[in-house]
């Protein structure tokens, strides 16, 4: 077991390694001098130059990149050009806030996922089922903004129930939180049903039943335990999905997380803060994928003892 | 007749995930019992086209939202005929109208046409969704192919930089190409196609590691076919369903990363009839307006869910193992 956690980690480290290197090219290969573009237009070369040098602009590629690593591993993810901060420390200001949009819209996006799914299961071809399953189609299809948009009129603007935007207040979370979950619940609810449909037809449920246990008895001691497996695994990996769709979330309903910040950072183009956020947010993603892998060997005794 | 055996191997082809859930040793068994087994329930002489037919006739669903599709793509290019405005004409004195007989969804900000902006708009919609799709599975089945049949160093290096690729969220990559370049919707076309190679080559890769095992690849070597023979002629056939699956179901992820992009104000730019690009301009009329945000929005759902659906009914028929996925 130990072995083979050590060994998913050592397989986490090339990866990572390999993200910050491509971002750092991608990043570099724009046309145009970064500090000429950052200036504007009217700049003499010399100023350029000058702080070309002091930005460590002017050595080459491999060093910078080695510089940039190392800094890194330090906590330091260098400058903003626009902002003239310190990068960690504005990713660590605006993170919280969207780890905080992440898992609410999680705990959204679980409880209705597994409600719906369950209950979907239950009523298996019946009216009920027929309706969540319609609805998490039309929410797996529906852009993350969209939902954040009808969310937006009907439930601020129409009813005036919650803020339209905003992330200071409980009630301000209420709705980015169901948008952005709200995709994951399609899924987690669809899976959630295929796999409970097919465990209610084992050998074992019949036994359940045949010996007098009641039909919720059956369901949650004896299925749901079964279900769950993938469907945990999912849950873990919807951290990826999660991220990626905050980025659209906070910009409708402007929370000032790290999703709005890349997006800032691409509109003033301030190459430091966008490459900070992009590997800080990549770092996260590969962090959940190990999480959901252990996770996975911890919850299977199968995987576990085959290991 | 290399071609016209490998046909109805189809229903032998192995799945990507089952190969790889068995472990490398699985390859060689693939094509005992089990695949018999299979064959003898669908039909040895059925080909792809045989159960799309299939699919068509069994699952309504599935072929109403081709018929869904269809209508999309045939109104995108007929969009001059068939839109009642020009998607570009403004008309300041109609700006804002609500939805009424002479504008079906209204009019936006400048007095375009809405329901004439989203008919033009799927064209945008549309060869995002094909074009860029077609080039990164293109892509992702070159370098799948070669992961697959060469093995060893090859093989390595590609699964890496596709490990790499997979472990960002696609939009956040597509973010990053499109700061390198800049907005612009021929920009969309070279990041989507640059970001999303690496699923299609993982599942090309691990059906090509169960095919070449497969005696008709064997034979083709002992008589001495070229390598990038056999790679083409002899195992990419057997991966197409898995690739026709898989592109009907790339489409709507490719949509909805343009809509995405140009909804952030990274992607298309004005004039262009974006989907996108129209629930973002609409959004500030939100309150007052808010069919000019929500009218695009709808036509993105709709297309994404046809396509996805389409998929889904593809993917029972021609290729029941990618279902586990």
């Amino acid at each position: 077991m130990l072995s083979k956690v050590v060994k998913r980690i050592a397989i986490s480290i090339p990866v990572l390694i390999g993200v910050v290197l491509l971002i750092f090219i991608m990043l570099r290969v724009v046309p145009g001098d970064p500090v000429a573009t950052m200036m504007g237009e009217h700049v003499n070369p010399a100023m350029i130059e000058k702080i070309s040098a002091e930005l460590g602009l002017d050595q080459p590629l491999y060093v910078q990149f080695f510089k940039y690593v190392g800094n890194a591993l330090r906590g330091d993810f260098g400058t903003s050009y626009r902002l003239n901060r310190n990068v960690t420390q504005i990713i660590l200001e605006s993170f919280p806030h969207t780890v905080k949009l992440s898992v609410l819209a999680a705990l959204v996006a679980w409880i209705i996922g597994l409600v719906a799914g369950i209950v979907a299961a239950i009523r298996q071809n019946r009216l009920l089922d027929r309706l969540f399953m319609g609805c998490s189609l039309v929410g797996v299809s529906m852009p993350v903004f969209m939902t954040a948009l009808v969310l937006q009129y009907v439930f601020a603007f129409k009813l005036q129930w919650f803020p339209i935007s905003g992330f200071d207040s409980w009630q301000a979370m209420i709705l980015p939180a169901i948008a952005l979950g709200w995709n994951s619940a399609g899924s987690i609810a669809r899976m959630t049903r295929s796999n409970l449909v097919e465990i209610l037809q084992n050998d074992y449920i019949r036994t359940a039943r045949a010996k007098g246990l009641r039909e919720h008895g059956v369901i949650i001691g004896h299925a749901l335990k079964n279900a769950m497996l993938p469907v945990v695994t999912m849950m873990a990996l919807q951290i990826s999905s999660m991220l990626s769709g905050a980025v659209l979330t906070e910009s409708v309903f402007g929370v000032p997380g790290i999703g709005r910040l890349s997006v800032n950072a691409i509109e003033t183009r301030d190459m430091p803060l966008l490459q900070g956020t992009v590997i800080f947010t990549t770092i996260i993603i590969i962090l959940g994928n190990l999480i959901a892998d252990l996770l996975y060997n911890v919850l299977d005794p199968r995987i576990r003892e085959g290991a | 007749m290399a071609g016209r055996y490998e046909e109805n191997n189809n229903v032998q082809n192995p799945s990507a995930l089952q190969a790889e859930a068995m472990g490398p040793d699985y390859a060689g068994g693939i094509h005992g019992m089990e695949a018999e087994d299979i064959a003898a329930q669908i039909g040895e002489s059925e080909t792809w086209l045989d159960q799309i037919k299939t699919m068509v006739r069994q699952n309504k669903l599935a072929a109403f939202s081709a018929l869904v599709i269809l209508v999309i793509i045939l109104a995108a290019i007929f969009a001059p005929l068939v839109a009642p405005y020009d998607h570009l004409e403004q008309s300041l004195t109609d700006r804002l109208t609500h939805p009424c007989a002479a504008h079906w969804l209204g009019t936006d900000e400048l007095g375009r046409d809405v329901l004439s902006r989203i008919i033009f708009g799927a064209r945008v919609s549309l060869t995002i969704g094909l074009v860029p799709t077609l080039i990164s599975m293109v892509i992702g089945t070159v370098l799948g192919l070669c992961a697959g049949y060469y093995g060893g160093k090859v093989d390595f290096v590609i699964m890496r930089l596709a490990d790499i690729m997979l472990a960002f969220p696609s939009l956040l990559l597509a973010m990053v190409v499109m700061y390198t370049m800049g907005g612009g919707l021929i920009n969309i076309f070279i990041a989507l196609s640059l970001v999303n190679w690496a699923g299609t080559a993982r599942i090309v890769r691990s059906q090509t590691l169960s095919l070449k095992e497969i005696e008709f690849v064997e034979a083709a070597r002992s008589i001495g076919v070229k390598k990038w023979t056999i790679m083409f002629r002899h195992i990419l056939p057997n991966c197409l369903p898995s690739l026709i699956v898989l592109f009907t179901l790339n489409i709507p992820s490719a949509i909805l990363s343009e809509a995405s992009l140009s909804f952030l104000g990274i992607g298309a730019q004005p004039p262009s009839a974006s989907w996108g690009l129209m629930v973002v301009r609409g959004k500030k009329y939100l309150f007052s307006e808010p069919w000019l945000s929500i009218a695009p929005s709808v036509a993105i759902m709709i297309v994404v869910m046809a396509f996805n659906f389409l998929g889904d009914g593809l993917r029972d028929v021609l290729d029941p193992y990618l279902k586990e996925q």
